[in-house]
């Protein structure tokens, strides 16, 4: 998923290798740290009960529910999704189910 | 040809400012550093530089205005003294951890408490641990000229860190003395211009500086702090023999006075050297074998050349215009004595704390140092490591 970086920086980075002073060259770099290993609970998106209002999207303090090029919800982004849960209050119609995780 | 003046060591140090023209000045007036401001701001008045003057309300925000401006890509330079670089003290740290190298004139004064507006070096020494260069001189013509090669130091792709450029209030900072000027042109030919490889106006490139670094990458970059400190040395020389080119003033880390010889000598900082060499000269005609080493570069500190320098004395004073309150010596003393350990053995080091809040400092009490250090030659024997000189018993 990572765009293309000027600059790399991952915890194996060295102090030869890494950014004066912890400089950032890369706007949105934040997609290169993995925080769904931060999670204890994962939502779990019922594609059949899922009527495609949309009102989880903009909830997701994580851009972790992906919308397709036309505009229908996805899977989740399971590499960003910290399993707030936020998703699965808004839903109106149960389409998310909330389980812990494994 | 150079041109020859009279000046004080602040309106020396405002002329230095004018010449190399920086971007930004952010700064707070405290004595008695205040006519830096004050003489730049009549230069920025007078339309004499193009630099955007910022009238900060304190010390914490001229130092967060000039990190703020350097990262932006703007050649920065600012002055304090004392309790104003106190203020500083956060923002001194991340200056250097940001790597931007903003020069700031450090008119040396005591800090508080108990208040007071006169020279030592407890401002600037406590600050000796935040990552910045330290230079130090002991005259006008010092403080000029290492504000012009802060610039160079700072900004060289090898060092990028902040410079400290520090002088003692009041005696250097207001004395008049005769000056060797270079031409504005030669000034800025010297410092080039600020072309800093990533910088905040880049708008082709956006970047975010400053960013929270936790476990994984925080000892990393402290790492990157010390390796520049520890390349500073070189580029200090070299910044220092380009400039002997120019002007045939010649700088070191340190100067060496009557040293080749020398069996007894102090280590001073600062304008005390002057009196020192004084009392060095009359010594000398007694047939004393005096000598005086003058820090110019403190941080880095040159561990290597000042054990070489002192390696034939048999007793060294440690002069410090500061306590450590360690109880055990001030922070010149353990620098130096941290460096003769293991490299030479056999040398009686002493150590004075002097001059406090301004306390005259008089050929007379430089004397006492070295009939003490003679003394000890003499019978082999050290009574007093850390001790106070002319405070009254
Ligand atoms: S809120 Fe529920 S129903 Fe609406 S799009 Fe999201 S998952 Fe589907
Ligand atoms: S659980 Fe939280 S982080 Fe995960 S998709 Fe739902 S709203 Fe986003």
């Amino acid at each position: 998923m990572s765009k293309e970086r000027k600059k790399v920086i991952n915890p194996e980075i060295t102090w030869k290798d890494t950014t004066p002073g912890g400089m950032i060259l890369d706007a949105g770099n934040a997609e290169d740290f993995k925080t769904g290993d931060w999670r204890s609970m994962k939502p779990i998106w019922l594609k059949d009960k899922c009527k495609q209002c949309l009102l989880c999207y903009p909830v997701c303090p994580d851009t972790s529910i992906l919308i397709d090029e036309d505009g229908k919800r996805t899977e989740f982004d399971y590499d960003h999704c910290k399993g707030c849960g936020v998703c699965v209050e808004v839903c109106p119609f149960d389409a998310i189910d909330f389980v812990e995780e494994d | 040809m150079a041109i020859r003046d009279r000046l004080s060591g602040n309106e020396a140090v405002a002329v230095a400012m004018k010449q190399v023209n920086p971007d930004v000045v952010a700064a707070f007036p405290i004595t008695p550093s205040t006519e830096i401001p004050q003489y730049f701001s009549s230069f920025v008045a007078d339309g004499k530089v193009d630099t955007e003057f910022v009238p900060v309300e304190s010390e914490h925000s001229a130092m967060s205005a000039c990190i703020g401006a350097q990262a932006a890509g703007a050649r920065t330079m600012t002055a304090t003294s004392a309790n104003g670089l106190a203020l500083m003290w956060e923002m001194l740290y991340i200056a250097a951890s940001c790597k931007l190298p903003i020069a700031l004139s450090v008119v040396n004064r005591a800090l508080s408490g108990p208040i007071n507006i006169h020279n030592d070096h407890s401002d600037s020494m406590g600050a000796r641990d935040s990552g910045w260069v330290q230079l130090y001189g002991e005259t006008n013509q010092e403080a000029y000229d290492n504000l012009i090669q802060a610039v160079k130091i700072g900004e060289h792709p090898d060092v990028l860190l902040p410079v400290m450029n520090c002088y003692d209030g009041f005696i250097t900072s207001h004395a008049v003395e005769n000056i060797e000027l270079i031409e504005d042109e030669k000034v800025k030919a010297f410092v080039g211009d600020y072309k800093p490889e990533h910088y905040l106006n880049d708008k082709e490139n956006p970047i975010a500086v400053g960013p929270l670094d936790l476990q994984n990458h925080y000892f990393e970059h402290k790492r990157q702090q010390a390796e520049s400190m520890m390349k500073a040395k070189k580029v200090i020389l070299e910044v220092a023999e380009e400039f002997e080119k120019l002007t045939g003033r010649k700088y070191g880390l340190f100067e060496e006075y009557k040293m080749e010889d020398a069996e007894v000598a102090i280590v001073v900082i600062n304008s005390t050297a002057g009196t020192a060499k004084y009392v060095v000269d009359q010594l000398r005609e007694k047939g004393v074998k005096a000598g005086l080493i003058k820090i110019r570069v403190y941080r880095p500190f040159p561990v290597d050349e000042i054990t070489a320098a002192l390696s034939k004395c048999k007793a060294i004073a440690v002069m410090d215009k500061a306590d450590s309150f360690n109880a055990a010596g001030g922070p010149l003393f353990t620098d130096i004595t941290s460096a003769l350990y293991g490299r030479v053995d056999g040398i009686k080091v002493i150590n004075y704390i002097y001059g406090l809040g301004g306390r005259d400092v008089r050929t007379d009490d430089i004397a006492f140092v070295y009939d003490a250090l003679l003394e000890i030659v003499k019978t082999g024997e050290i009574k007093s490591v850390y001790n106070y000189l002319g405070v009254r018993e």
